[in-house]
């Protein structure tokens, strides 16, 4: 039984209609670590954005199923979805420095969930957000709570940012490419934090990235999207032995490797391209056409 | 211990003498205002035909109790100074936290809900500022009869919209922060979201645009003096005493001077404290 589940989502832009997300399916089971990646504009984001309701305003949802927990999200009235989303959920953002309110002290930024969400008093909640910022090694937790978010460095900030998508226990929280905006140094601590504390706590985590490289190292299975549709879903394992989708394959190709520095960088191939883009618009024209009769 | 490699939790401002000097200024107004009947040498209103047009104290012919000279009526005009602080502060300070406020809002409410309210507010700007501000504030008052009151009222209905269109922007820029998604996801609501996460980081610039509405509120009550529309004509006004002065200016410039100097450094340290304050309060330098 999958915690989080996704049935045919169907995402468009509000005016024009342009489709964003054809069709897209997607399970994951709780505790389970499940990697999106494709190219920029592939929606592989979007698909978080819909799961935890932050869908940007122009974007509208054209069909499909959200369940979490068994409960169809957009089902829901935004209130209860809202509250439910709170309770379940969570995200680790993309760029800690935008992520935290530089106006306002990080200790509320993490409580506030815990008071408004589980509502517990400001003094549990407090204790708790110093044993989660020593949890995710931030050193002198106590001062750190009290410090502005521009006191802070980049990954100092994105640790913060993960002690408080943990903080309420939720079961899923959604990781939209959170290792992205640090310098690669940091990259590697933040990977092995962000790891570590889902295999503690046993939430399940919807790993959005473009890194294939990032994608190996925390995720058990992982979909390939381009222009909004899955290419191929497969266990992490059976995907690097033998993708099974020719775009696939040509995006491991693609992976410049440590062994080999001065190798020139290799594309996916014009032709695995096109060959996409014609299943594409084969899936368009099935939808389509189902429409009219 | 402070952390040894991390400066930035260290990071102080010191106050500027641009802070320092504007403060100052208006401190020593708001102090002269309110004492200004215990402080005039003279009753602002008493004339004394005998000594009209007396020149400031340092040149020939002054006399001792009228140290900034009379007018032509013969009325001391650094008592009318400190009684006509009296109007211009209370504008000031009324005439722009009511702007502040309705602008701030209306603005807020635009750029951070959007949709249709953003439609409606927006639209509204833009037909509001198309209006020619001092000829529809002084239409405004020529209706609904001078006074104090009107004349807050005529800058609120004029200023909002110079709140209203920057927080506007400010706020549709915050709320495309991770940090409001962040809050929506933890079930925060619109409203919530808006006074606690984003009203916070709009409060710098909030500020600053106050302290420039106040030196504005003063600038338009001594318009509106000048072409007669503020108050009785017999109380001290500065633009009143601008307008008076402008007549007699090749006999006595003293009195169209001192008012004029005084206006001007009160709007300067207005704009002046607003900038001061935001530099030294906005902690981020976003």
């Amino acid at each position: 039984m999958s915690f989080l589940s996704i049935r045919n989502l169907c995402l468009a832009l509000r005016d024009t209609g342009a489709p964003l997300l054809r069709g897209v399916s997607l399970d994951v089971a709780a505790g389970e670590v499940h990697g999106l990646v494709g190219e920029s504009g592939a929606g592989k984001s979007m698909i978080g954005k819909a799961v935890l309701g932050i869908l940007p305003r122009a974007v509208a949802v054209t069909a499909g199923q959200i369940l979490l927990d068994g409960q169809d999200l957009l089902a829901l009235p935004p209130g209860e979805r809202r509250r439910q989303i709170g309770r379940m959920a969570a995200l680790i953002p993309q760029d800690p420095l935008t992520a935290l309110n530089p106006s306002r002290r990080i200790g509320p930024q993490i409580t506030d969930r815990l008071v408004d969400i589980l509502g517990w008093s400001r003094n549990r909640a407090e204790a708790r957000a110093l044993e989660l910022l020593e949890e995710v090694q931030v050193n002198d937790p106590a001062r750190v709570l009290r410090q502005y978010p521009h006191e802070l460095s980049g990954g100092m900030r994105q640790r913060i940012l993960i002690a408080s998508a943990f903080a309420a226990e939720p079961r899923l929280i959604v990781a939209d490419e959170p290792t992205t905006a640090l310098d690669v140094t940091v990259q590697k601590q933040i990977l092995r934090l962000i790891a570590g504390m889902q295999a503690r706590h046993g939430t399940a985590l919807l790993f959005v990235t473009h890194d294939l490289g990032v994608v190996s190292k925390v995720c058990g299975s992982l979909s390939v999207l381009y222009a909004g549709r899955v290419l191929e879903q497969a266990a992490m394992r059976d995907f690097f032995a033998a993708p099974r989708h020719a775009y696939s394959a040509a995006l491991l190709a693609a992976t410049p490797k440590y062994t080999d520095p001065d190798g020139s960088l290799t594309p996916v191939p014009e032709a695995i391209l096109a060959q996409v883009r014609a299943e594409i618009v084969a899936y368009d024209a099935g939808i389509s056409g189902g429409k009219h009769g | 211990m402070a952390d040894l490699t991390d400066g930035r939790g260290m990071l102080r401002r010191k106050m500027g003498w641009r802070l320092r000097l504007s403060a100052g200024w208006l401190t020593l107004l708001v102090l002269a205002a309110l004492a200004a009947p215990l402080i005039a040498p003279q009753d602002p209103l008493a004339q004394d035909l005998f000594l009209t047009r007396l020149p400031p104290f340092w040149m020939a012919g002054a006399e001792p109790g009228y140290w900034l000279g009379t007018d032509s009526l013969g009325r001391d005009v650094l008592s009318r100074i400190l009684h006509g602080a009296r109007l211009a502060l209370v504008v000031a300070l009324i005439a722009g936290s009511i702007t502040c406020l309705v602008g701030g809002m209306l603005g807020l409410l635009a750029g951070f809900l959007r949709g249709w309210v953003d439609v409606v507010i927006s639209r509204l700007i833009d037909i509001w500022m198309a209006f020619p501000p001092v000829l529809f504030s002084i239409l405004l008052i020529a209706v609904i009869g001078p006074g104090v009151g009107s004349i807050i009222l005529a800058i609120v209905i004029i200023d909002w919209t110079r709140f209203a269109r920057v927080i506007r922007a400010e706020a549709m820029a915050q709320g495309a922060m991770d940090y409001v998604a962040s809050a929506q996801i933890a079930g925060r609501g619109r409203m919530g979201t808006m006074l606690r996460e984003i009203l916070p980081n709009v409060l710098p610039t909030l500020v600053v645009l106050l302290t420039l509405e106040m030196g504005i509120a003063v600038i338009v009550e001594a318009i509106l003096s000048f072409v007669n529309l503020s108050i009785s004509t017999d109380d001290p006004t500065w633009g009143g005493m601008i307008a008076e002065g402008r007549l007699s200016v090749h006999q006595a410039w003293w009195v169209l001077v001192f008012p004029l100097v005084t206006l001007f450094l009160t709007v300067l340290a207005f704009s002046q404290l607003g900038e001061g304050l935001k530099d030294h309060f906005d902690p981020v330098l976003r």
